[in-house]
Parts: structure tokens; C-alpha cells; sequence
């Protein structure tokens, strides 16, 4: 299948490094993020893939010695995300991250979605729970908790959490969703159920996914960035990728070739 | 194409096996053609039975190769080079498939002319050029498989153009002998069939080409102009 319309660009890395203290973790990047497409990230572990993805809503800011050099642009009103100017507050307002393991707060289901709403000020009891049954409703776990808003968020299954926890990161409007290995703690029907979420969120938000199964990338995916020890190897569209990689060291990866 | 060894060497070995499988196919398919060409030459219609029986065996490769396919899609979900292989595989077992039955075609052509009579003198070298023609190509093509060979496969590719016009050629002159002999049309008319089986038969190879082509460059050639390297 071919991807015919032009996309536009919702970001684009340009000339990303990244350091640990002493160590580079990223190795001038340049790559385009499309609006309203998911890009997967891949690559062994340690090639820098989390690290990246972890550029754009500045969690690295939160350790002392960790250093950025060049742009992470974010359109379309072109602000460099790594700048110093830029709050990163504000940044993570406009992007939401998933995690690895679903990390819902200790409260109630209705408050894990309420929270981030609150935080930025939203105190109509109305307005917030429009907010939440929408998010419920986008993450597609609205009909499974409708009827027990006020019970314990952690008490609900692996695959019920990870969905609230996009729930949450949907809530406050986000632009760009970045997801960290979101399905490597869950079963395949748990599995199943956030890619079909990641299919259907793509028609309002972006997405970026950090995921270490490749078959999951080739599903999910329009593009796919293809990472190696801190540089990004190759970037192409998924179908492309999956069938005819351009460079050998993409090939061995994706056909399980790597030692 | 890639040569480095799978992290998992079954994987390694369910591919090599598979491509064996196929050339094993391919040189059944080989000898049925070259059988059914001798017997169009030397009128030795015992060996037709013999075509006929390979061709059984050919059909049961086909089966058993289509079947492996399928275990290594459904376990190991192949990705570029390793999926293109196995997609083309699956076609080429086809054409193989198919080549078997034109010699099949050929080899029941020449049993019913020789059942005749004889095979009119004139008639046996085009025919016969043409057969060792569309017989090369076969060769080539299974060769560039095994090698993974495109410059080979493009010779392949090149040849059909010949074959093909060597074919129309046959036939006119076949028209022409019907016209001015009404007695050699029931045999002008098997010819003409056995002419056509060869010529499909080169199509096959040039199609087992086409996919050596996709495998390795995983660009995909049919109905197009555009040539192998």
C-alpha cells in the first residue's frame, strides 16, 4: 500500500545530539515526525531510541550533566523545543508520554484523568467531566469504567491501566503522543486492543512509538526510523522498510540477523 | 541479498531447505523438458510415460514447497529480503509448476504424430532450436535462482524476446505448408501446439527471472519495459 498525500511536518530533529555527562547518546539526528502519522522508532537496546524520544518533552532536563546540542522543531508555529527560552512545562503541555509500564496515580480513575486538567487550572466540575469521558472515550476504555469512575485506578488490569494512562495523556489536548514501549508489559489481546487505539488516535494526533517488536512497527506505522548506536540509520516509510531496506544494517536488524 | 546467518539458525536452515526443495523442482522440471524435446526429435514415445510421471512428482513439490511456505510466514513472519524470498519463491514454484505441464503438453503432442506416421522432415530444426532455446532459458533461470544472479536473470529476460519471435516465425511457416498441402494439417496443427508449449515454456522462465530479480533487488519488473540490470 502507498502512502499518496504529501504529509506535513509536526517536528522535525535537526543536527540532535545528546550527551549523558561525558557519553553521546545521540549522534546528530535529523528526521522528520509527520502530522497525523505514527512513526515507529527501532533498534537494539541501548541505541538511543528512549533517548530520543525522551528529547522531545525534556525529561532529560530533570538530571544534572545531561546536554543537548542542536534543534527539535515543532510546527506549526516552528519553536525549537530544546531551546532554553522554552519552558518545559509548556512543552510537556502540548505533548503526552505513555510508558513502558502503566503508571496510573493512586487515585481514582476519574482524578488519574482529571489531574492534568486540574493542574492547568480546570475547576468546572462540568467541563471536567465532559474532559474525562472524552478521553476515556478516545483511549477506548470508556464503556469498561463508565459505571466505577471512583474506584482505585490500580486496581484495574494491565491492559485497563495502560489505556487509562493514555486517557490521561489525551486528556489535556496533546499535539504529539509519544509512547515508550507501551505494550511490552501486556498480553497480546491487551496488546491488540492499544494498537487499534494507536490506529485510531492518528486521525487527531501524532504519534511517536518507541517499540522493541518489530512486527508491532510494521502494524502500526506509516513511518519507521531505524536507530544504531545513537545514529539513525535509516528513515523511510514502514512498507518500504519491511520489504526493501535500504541499508544493510536495517536488513540484518528487521530480518533478526544481528548478533 | 542477504548472506549473514539468522540469529536463529533453524530459520537458516528452513530457508535453505526450502530453496533446495525448489531447485530440486527445477531440475525435474529441466529433465521433463529435455525428455519431451529428444522424443519430439528421435519419435522414442516410451519415454512420454516417464514425462508424464515427473510430473506427478513435480506437482507434489509444488504442493509440499507452497506448504513450507506458509510454516515460515505463519513462525517466523519474514521481513525484506527473507520476505521476498519467500513471496518469490511461492510464484516460481508456480511457473516450474507450470513449465512441467507444457512438456507434459509436448510429450502427449508427439505421441499422437508419431502414432500417425512420422514427423515430416521439414518441420523438425525450427521447432527443435526453438526448444533448446526456451530449454537454455529454463537452465539460466534456475541457475540465477540458485546464484541469486540478476545479470543472468536479465540474459533470461532477454532471450523471451527471441523465442518469441522464433515462435511467430514457425507458425507462419506452418500456415504456409498448410495451404499448399491440406494433408499435413492434422499434423502442421499438433506442431503448432507443441511450438506454442515451448514458447510458454520460455515464458515461464523468463517469469522465474522476473522474480530472482524481485528477490534480490526487490524491485518488481513484470509488465513493465524496465529490464534487469
Amino acid at each position: 500500500m502507498q502512502i499518496h498525500d504529501t504529509p506535513t511536518l509536526k517536528a522535525e530533529a535537526r543536527n540532535l545530539n545528546f550527551y549523558y555527562g561525558e557519553v553521546k547518546a545521540l549522534k546528530s539526528i535529523n528526521m522528520p515526525i509527520y502530522d497525523k502519522k505514527v512513526t515507529a522508532l527501532i533498534g537494539p537496546s541501548g541505541c538511543g531510541k528512549s533517548t530520543y524520544l525522551r528529547s522531545f518533552n525534556r525529561m532529560h532536563d530533570l538530571y544534572p550533566g545531561n546536554r543537548y546540542e542542536g534543534e527539535i522543531r515543532f510546527y506549526p508555529d516552528n519553536t525549537n523545543l530544546l531551546s532554553p527560552e522554552v519552558d518545559p512545562i509548556e512543552v510537556r503541555m502540548r505533548l503526552g508520554m505513555v510508558f513502558q509500564k502503566p503508571n496510573p496515580f493512586p487515585k481514582t480513575i476519574y482524578e488519574n484523568v482529571a489531574y492534568g486538567l486540574r493542574v492547568r487550572g480546570e475547576n468546572n466540575s462540568r467541563v471536567l467531566d465532559d474532559k474525562v469521558e472524552q478521553a476515556l472515550r478516545g483511549a477506548a476504555i470508556w464503556d469498561e469504567v463508565k459505571d466505577r469512575l471512583q474506584e482505585m485506578a490500580p486496581n484495574l488490569s494491565g491492559g485497563q491501566q495502560q489505556r487509562l494512562c493514555i486517557a490521561r495523556a489525551l486528556a489535556t489536548d496533546p499535539e504529539l503522543l509519544l509512547f515508550d514501549e507501551p505494550t511490552s508489559a501486556l498480553d497480546p489481546i491487551a496488546t491488540g486492543a492499544i494498537e487499534e487505539l494507536v490506529h485510531e488516535l492518528k486521525k487527531r494526533v501524532t504519534i511517536l512509538i518507541v517499540t522493541h517488536n518489530m512486527q508491532q512497527a510494521a502494524r502500526v506505522s506509516d513511518y519507521t526510523a531505524y536507530m544504531y548506536l545513537g545514529e539513525l540509520i535509516e528513515f523511510g516509510k514502514t512498507d518500504e522498510i519491511f520489504i526493501k531496506p535500504q541499508d544493510k544494517r536495517t536488513e540484518d536488524y528487521i530480518t533478526g540477523r544481528m548478533g | 541479498m542477504n548472506e549473514s546467518q539468522h540469529l536463529s539458525s533453524q530459520f537458516d536452515d528452513e530457508l535453505s531447505r526450502l530453496r533446495t526443495h525448489v531447485l530440486q523442482m527445477g531440475g525435474l522440471v529441466e529433465t521433463q523438458v529435455s525428455a519431451a524435446i529428444d522424443a519430439y526429435s528421435t519419435g522414442e514415445i516410451a519415454s512420454v510415460k516417464t514425462i508424464v510421471e515427473t510430473d506427478r512428482k513435480v506437482n507434489d513439490l509444488e504442493k509440499a514447497i507452497d506448504d513450507d511456505c506458509a510454516h515460515v510466514i505463519a513462525k517466523r513472519q519474514p521481513t525484506a529480503s527473507d520476505l521476498r524470498l519467500i513471496l518469490g519463491i511461492s510464484k516460481i514454484v508456480t511457473d516450474l509448476e507450470r513449465a512441467g505441464d507444457e512438456a507434459k503438453k509436448i510429450a502427449k503432442g508427439v505421441r499422437r504424430i508419431y502414432e500417425n506416421g512420422h514427423l515430416p522432415g521439414q518441420y523438425g530444426v525450427g521447432v527443435r532450436h526453438l526448444a533448446e532455446a526456451a530449454l537454455t532459458m529454463v537452465r539460466q533461470a534456475l541457475d540465477a535462482f540458485a546464484r541469486l544472479d540478476t545479470p543472468q536473470a536479465a540474459n533470461v529476460i532477454r532471450a523471451d524476446t527471441d523465442v518469441d519471435a522464433e515462435f511467430k516465425s514457425i507458425i507462419r511457416q506452418l500456415i504456409t505448408h498448410m495451404m499448399e498441402d491440406p494433408r499435413t494439417i492434422t499434423t502442421s496443427i499438433d506442431i503448432i501446439w507443441i511450438a506454442r508449449a515451448i514458447e510458454r515454456i520460455g515464458d515461464h522462465a523468463k517469469n522465474i527471472s522476473e522474480q530472482v530479480v524481485f528477490i534480490v533487488e526487490g524491485r518488481d519488473i513484470r509488465h513493465t519495459k524496465e529490464k534487469a540490470n
